[in-house]
């Protein structure tokens, strides 16, 4: 029961070093001004535009893929895998389980060997690729091996030692609906869950924040019609003070 | 001639083996404590310089969206390692981007993030030691701004503003970089970069005037100060004198007389460069712009047109609007600022200039995208008119016209090695290197498809190229300006043609065009 309760504690606290860490981060990105328009061009001339070209840019990782064809390989397949394992786990959170998620199981299944594959690629060019390596800090590795650590446990539960999937579901809800029970007590279960939760707790402090970072980017999100329409973003520094309409602020554009 | 060693051209583009150091030596001379107090700025290193510039980044994260989002969101994922001309041409490692940019994150993780501050050996952080600002004016004036390694990253990362960003700290502690310093010191006091004064400037238009009666036989005027106009040209300082600048502006004024338009260069605005963006301070750039506002003012001209200049038309198309903007009392029918190119494409495209191709038959061109038209700004209504446009004057005016390597032009395209104020002779070891990118796809199209001449649409590249192609075995006059090409095409109305198999084209097919034309 002992180790039961350290877990539900620790996922209480790593929900809330999540959630509000990345709210604060998001808020900390919305509220600093964009004083000047740099959308990297050829850029869209429209709103619409600018969504098409996120959209290309999150889902298909469009300029890693003009960038470096491995690189890309490697990472878009890490990340779409990835979506498809967390979906899969939506079923252990939720009661009865929706369809999709039922829908998505044995893909979430595959992926979970995509997920690993990928990470192993990336992590590979870490140290194969000199310029790679250069540039890799200590704490690259660590997020590199933390990831395939989750990866890697999570496919020993399916495929080599089968946890008690009912139990940890069970826990799960009790945990949601504040009905505390017990956790099994299976050495991965608690080694996955463990590096889940400090996934969690290290995403608002790590190079994570790529993740909400990607969409608050002046240089991917900002409309290109600097001439068809003046652009003034709030600026705390007189720089326009003295002109007919200095410290006016509005959206950005 | 030099003292390094010029990197081989006769091989394709490569990626180097990393070279430690190799460009450890290479920093500008510092600014004197005149340039740098001109600006406001403190004249030499100040005592408590670090605590100094660490409050200046506090500030500027807080004031940029850009620089803190980029501080946080790069993955080391190496996309742009191999995209920066000065690590292709150097092999020096902190000339990758992402390199580059972690000698500011390391001092922003160190003094801005909770891991930094508890864990720095963990993620690369590190305080600011004098060695570590030694490393910052080193490789952040080996960063020409140009925007490349931004079009590869996946978050769209652009070293430009982290480069920007850590000049304006070294700035704000006394740590300024000479040339680009005493630079604003002088548009600011004389009106242009190169210290051009009003009665010189007058002098060389008048020569100017007379070069082109002698050639032509047509009188055409560059006028100067000339209130009540329709069109203010802002227009680099090198235009005025310095190969092949002027054969560009020229070509302009060709174009202003044969379109019937009445326009004026001012002494007052006679720089259209804004060397504020360089160092990063938004201060001192609305200063700089604010001149060519008051100067339309002042001459009550209806539009503003902007000459071959590539950070210029930059400041000018992207920042000119938000900084010293509104424009209301100029011609809403035309966009603020127009850029010469567009000027000319719209008279070519309503069939209003009568080109000779043949009169550029003597070469065959290629052209050189400017980095920061290419990466930052745009001509004419569509996303992507900054390459349509010069390519459709020059192949309008030439025969001959081949395009290099596709990932080395448009959006790809390589700075010349001279941009983002390091076109100065301390910097010449890093400008000649970083220019071998460039050198090796212009080798490949010279070779291959017998190209002559290579053609651009900005000061700082047609210098830089003039400076650094004879090193590669080209010759300085390689490059070209397009209006120079313009400026060889056209015929002007009542223009003398002494050679005889030109006697066709001598007719001026459209002479009704009173010039207004609308941007398409």
């Amino acid at each position: 029961m002992v180790l039961s309760t350290i877990y539900a504690v620790l996922f209480y606290f790593a929900a809330a070093v999540f959630a509000f860490g990345l709210a604060y981060r998001i808020w900390l990105y919305a509220r600093t001004p964009a004083p000047l328009k740099i959308p990297t061009t050829p850029a869209p001339t429209t709103r619409r535009g600018v969504v098409v070209r996120m959209a290309k840019e999150v889902v298909f990782f469009e300029s890693l893929f003009k960038a470096n064809k491995w690189t890309w390989l490697f990472g878009w397949v890490f990340h779409a895998a990835l979506l498809l394992v967390v979906l899969r786990h939506l079923r252990y959170f939720t009661e009865p389980v929706w369809i999709w998620v039922t829908w998505a199981q044995p893909f979430g299944l595959y992926a979970g060997f995509a997920m690993v594959a990928g990470l192993s690629g990336l992590w590979l060019r870490r140290f194969v690729v000199e310029r790679v390596r250069y540039i890799s800090s200590p704490s690259d590795h660590l997020m590199l091996l933390l990831l395939v650590g989750i990866g890697t446990s999570g496919l020993m539960m399916k495929y080599v030692a089968h946890t008690d999937i009912v139990g940890l579901k069970t826990f799960i809800l009790g945990l949601m609906y504040f009905h505390w029970q017990p956790l099994p007590a299976d050495p991965v279960l608690l080694i996955h869950l463990g590096l889940v939760l400090l996934l969690a707790i290290v995403f608002p402090f790590s190079k994570l924040l790529h993740a909400p970072g990607v969409f608050f980017s002046p240089g991917r999100n900002q409309v290109d019609n600097p001439r068809e329409k003046r652009y003034i973003a709030s600026w705390p520094t007189p720089v326009n003070a003295g002109r007919p309409d200095g410290g006016e602020h509005s959206g950005d554009g | 001639m030099a003292d390094f060693e010029i990197p081989s051209i006769s091989v394709p583009i490569e990626i180097p083996t990393l070279n430690r150091d190799a460009m450890k030596h290479s920093s500008p001379f510092i600014a004197a404590p005149k340039h740098q107090e001109a600006l406001g700025f403190p004249g030499e290193l100040v005592d408590d310089w670090q605590s100094k510039a660490i409050d200046k980044f506090g500030e500027l994260l807080s004031k940029s969206r850009a620089l803190q989002v980029y501080m946080d969101s790069c993955v080391k994922c190496g996309a742009c390692t191999d995209k920066c001309h000065y690590f292709l041409g150097t092999g020096d490692p902190k000339n990758m981007p992402v390199a580059r940019q972690d000698l500011m994150r390391k001092v922003y993780r160190r003094n801005f993030t909770l891991a930094g501050k508890l864990v720095p050996w963990l993620v690369g952080a590190e305080d600011l030691t004098e060695e570590v600002l030694d490393d910052w004016y080193t490789y952040f004036h080996q960063c020409s701004q140009c925007r490349r390694c931004s079009v590869y990253c996946p978050y769209g990362i652009d070293t430009a503003e982290i480069s920007m960003a850590a000049r304006e700290i070294m700035d704000h502690i006394g740590k300024g970089q000479k040339y680009c310093n005493e630079i604003l010191g002088k548009v600011h006091v004389i009106g242009n970069n190169l210290g051009l004064p009003e009665k010189a400037l007058a002098h060389t238009l008048e020569d100017l005037e007379e070069d082109i009666e002698d050639e032509t036989g047509v009188t055409v005027k560059l006028p100067l100060n000339q209130k009540g106009v329709d069109i203010l040209l802002v227009t680099p300082s090198a235009d005025f004198f310095a190969e092949p600048h002027v054969d560009g502006l020229i070509g302009y004024a060709k174009v202003f007389h044969q379109a019937g338009v009445s326009w004026t260069i001012s002494s007052y605005a006679s720089e259209a460069a804004n060397f504020a963006m360089f160092i990063g301070s938004v201060e001192q750039m609305t200063l700089v712009a604010e001149r060519i506002r008051k100067a339309a003012q002042d001459l009550g001209v209806k539009r503003i047109v902007f000459g071959e200049c590539g950070h210029a038309w930059r400041v000018a198309y992207s920042f000119m609007n938000t900084l010293v903007g509104p424009f209301d009392f100029l011609d809403p029918d035309y966009p603020v600022p127009q850029h010469i190119c567009e000027f000319t494409y719209d008279l070519i495209e309503a069939g209003a200039l009568t080109l000779d191709k043949s009169a550029n038959d003597h070469m065959t061109l290629t052209f050189h995208d400017s980095c920061n038209v290419a990466r930052g700004s745009r001509m004419g209504n569509k996303p992507g008119g900054q390459f349509e446009i010069p390519r459709a004057i020059i192949k309008a005016c030439c025969n001959n016209f081949v395009d290099m390597a596709a990932d080395t032009i448009k959006e790809g395209t390589f700075c010349c090695g001279g941009g983002g104020g390091l076109l100065t002779d301390d910097l010449i070891e890093i400008r000649t290197k970083g220019a071998s990118p460039r050198m090796r796809a212009l080798k490949e199209v010279v070779e291959e498809q017998g190209v002559t001449h290579m053609a651009a649409i900005c000061a700082i590249c047609k210098s830089q190229f003039s400076k650094v192609m004879p090193s590669y075995g080209f010759s300085m006059d390689q490059i070209v300006s397009v209006h120079q090409l313009v400026s060889n095409a056209i015929v002007l109305d009542g223009q003398v043609v002494d050679d005889a198999e030109n006697d066709v084209v001598t007719t001026a097919k459209n002479t009704d065009s009173n010039g207004d034309i609308a941007t398409a």
